[in-house]
């Protein structure tokens, strides 16, 4: 068996075969079926498979993006259900997009943040107020609602936006540490959800709990977002630059300085890292993506209220973090799409299933016990399971690999280590 | 010609007088030690001239420049570097990246250069992997660079600490009980380790340190504290026959060893 795997393994040939025939095999039979759930999750997880072979990074992000881009969508397109699959996949990628930024808080610096949800209101309230009649009740200049033109600008503001109120919550909470960092996070969670709900006397900004309704649909070229398939490709594209970001700064001075930060703070600051300024670029950058994905939201459900901005969404970004391995981008991308998938299809779908027996007379469940309500039982499960078996989480974080040719190539005389030592010391 | 100057330093913690009235004078290129019995306020001294705690009055001057209310940070970018007597490594990091960690002030690649991966940057990353790579060689941990540093032996994450120090490029390296925990075998190592980096990359070195025989050895200077006062200075010979360090530390026996 053991040399059966050692085989596979090696043989880049064999491999390629096998992806290739479950990707082909998934793809037929998402294409065929009608709506077949089993079908499109697995087609989905090629991409998992994807990622443990063995071939080149540039090969995998070639084939995934093509699996992303071209055949997810296609496949899907045939069925009635193609829209409903299409808002999954959205979802599953506004979530990883918030997922990758709350790891840079709390995965890479250390810094539990239970009121990351906070940053993604913020994104999704930029946009709403000006893409709506909304803002017409307080700026005293322009014309309100801004064209869906300026959707595109607003990825940037809200980005922009959510990275100053990153520093803004930063600057005092930087003060405490460990749980009262957790503590103080969650009262801004909840604060910023509570001005929202309220901002709408003296001076009606964000219309309070009625929410902002109609918000413009993106345009590109005069054409309108208006489809769960449009907004998959504005997702896509985000999520792909998310990740391209994460990992250049996850293997720089930049991560390395917050991984030191998260491992020992006194020997940091001792190595010259500025602890107060490593932090709140943490905080910034993780906001950052979290706005940009909030922009996206608000157009995407052309509605934004309170509601869907509660505690219970920071926890579930925090359960998808966990999950996939804190400090692992990989791992953080699948705990994302496995909780997101596992909210909005595997419960509904199996209290759908419940509710059919249920009246079908074979069994009786209780509204109460439906699959779709237990979310946070669900969630604190996943917690608890995995901080007591799993604590690195499904793909734990990998620490980079040198390579020992590259590191020796700088030294001019190998065996004479410490003289080399000497003169680069002083000259470099 | 003094390197480092402390004046008449004082650190009280609520009731307690950590430190009273320290001066100390450090001349370039030397090798000076902390002695005295537990709690004598030796790491309270170094914490406060690498800026982790504040002093409640006096003056710490690198080059003649006050170091009193800087930043840790600020300290080690003016020169300071350090080790920590309960071994403070970034544990869940490589070997080579702890020592990478250590040459943070020296990079000057921001966000925009990492996000575009310019030229400058990848230059200056290679340049600072082979530097890492380089001190590791430097203090015999070169074998173990792609290790995790909370799975090395004790007295390699003492040198890791060492090699992650030199990374700053310090002018005045401050070691807090380097050979604890060590065997005499690594004790002695380590002492020529000491003795190298002053010889080769001209450093001043200041040491807290319990093992006599380290400190007689490589020591130029020595500083005796005991319940936060300096009760005497001098070289090793008149430190091993000072009556106030013999009754308060040393212990009658110092005087007839060696």
């Amino acid at each position: 068996m053991k040399k059966w795997l050692n085989v596979f393994e090696q043989n880049k040939r064999i491999q390629a075969t096998l992806i290739g025939a479950y990707i082909a095999t998934t793809f037929i039979s998402l294409y065929l079926a009608q709506k077949s759930v089993v079908a499109f999750l697995l087609l989905l997880s090629s991409l998992l498979f994807l990622y443990f072979t063995s071939f080149s990074n540039r090969v995998k992000w070639g084939i995934g993006i093509l699996v992303l881009s071209v055949l997810l969508p296609l496949a899907a397109s045939q069925g009635e259900a193609y829209q409903s699959y299409m808002e999954v996949a959205t979802l599953v990628g506004i979530y990883i997009a918030m997922a990758l930024g709350l790891n840079i808080v709390v995965g890479l610096a250390g810094l539990l943040d239970l009121g990351f949800v906070a940053f993604f209101a913020i994104g999704a309230y930029t946009y709403g107020i000006f893409a709506t009649a909304q803002a017409n009740n307080f700026m005293p200049f322009g014309k309100y609602p801004l064209s869906g033109e300026s959707f595109w600008i607003f990825l940037i503001v809200g980005c922009v936006v959510a990275a100053i109120f990153g520093v803004l919550l930063g600057i005092p909470v930087l003060r405490v540490k460990g749980d009262y960092l957790a503590i103080v996070t969650l009262g801004f969670g909840e604060i910023i959800r509570i001005i929202f709900n309220n901002l709408d006397k003296p001076v009606n900004i964000t219309n309070g709990a009625m929410g902002l309704a109609s918000v413009q649909p993106p345009k590109l070229f005069g054409i309108e977002f208006m489809y769960p398939s449009q907004f998959y490709y504005v997702v896509l594209v985000i999520l792909l630059l998310t990740i391209f970001i994460v990992r250049r700064l996850e293997y720089s001075k930049i991560g390395r300085a917050w991984k030191a930060v998260r491992e020992n703070e006194i020997a940091a600051q001792a190595m010259g890292i500025p602890l107060v300024r490593t932090k709140l670029m943490a905080f910034a950058v993780g906001a950052s993506f979290s706005g940009m994905m909030g922009v996206v939201f608000a157009a995407k459900q052309t509605f934004v209220d309170p509601t869907s901005f509660t505690l219970l969404e920071s926890i579930t970004i925090l359960v998808m973090v966990i999950l996939g391995g804190m400090g692992s981008v990989p791992g953080v991308i699948l705990g994302a799409a496995l909780v997101t998938i596992l909210n909005l299809q595997v419960l509904t779908e199996l209290t759908n299933w419940l509710n059919q027996l249920s009246l079908s007379g074979v069994v009786h469940i209780p509204d109460a016990l439906s699959p779709a309500k237990m979310q946070r039982f669900i969630f604190g499960l996943i917690l608890i399971v995995f901080a007591l078996y799993r604590p690195q989480g499904l793909l734990p974080a990998k620490n980079p690999r040198f390579d020992e040719k590259e590191l020796k190539s700088g030294v001019t005389n190998v065996a004479d280590g410490k003289e080399g030592a000497k003169g680069v010391y002083f000259n470099g | 010609m003094s390197i480092l100057t402390v004046k008449q330093l004082t650190k009280q913690f609520g009731g307690l007088i950590a430190n009273n009235n320290i001066d100390m004078d450090v001349q370039k290129g030397s090798i000076t030690a902390v002695i005295g019995p537990n709690g004598a306020g030796k790491t309270t001294l170094f914490n406060m001239v690498t800026g982790v705690y504040q002093p409640t009055s006096g003056d710490i001057l690198l080059n003649g420049e006050s170091l009193v209310g800087l930043k840790p940070h600020q300290v080690a970018q003016k020169g300071i570097s350090r080790t920590f007597q309960n071994i403070r490594l970034f544990g869940a990091m490589t070997v080579l990246e702890n020592v990478m960690v250590g040459m943070h002030t020296h990079l000057r690649s921001g966000l925009f250069h990492t996000i575009f991966s310019t030229p400058l940057m990848r230059k200056e990353e290679k340049e600072a992997k082979q530097e890492a790579y380089r001190l590791l060689q430097y203090v015999g941990l070169e074998s173990l660079y792609n290790e995790e540093a909370k799975n090395l032996p004790y007295g390699a994450q003492r040198k890791l600490e060492i090699a992650r120090a030199l990374a700053t490029k310090p002018k005045v390296l401050l070691l807090d009980e380097p050979a604890a925990g060590m065997n005499p075998k690594e004790t002695a190592e380590l002492t020529k380790l000491i003795y190298d980096m002053r010889e080769q990359l001209q450093l001043t070195i200041i040491l807290i340190e319990h093992d006599m025989k380290l400190v007689m050895e490589i020591s130029e200077h020595i500083i005796v504290l005991d319940h936060g006062e300096k009760i005497a200075e001098g070289t090793p010979d008149d430190i091993r026959n000072n009556e106030k360090v013999i009754e308060a530390y040393l212990g009658k026996g110092a005087t007839t060893a060696s």
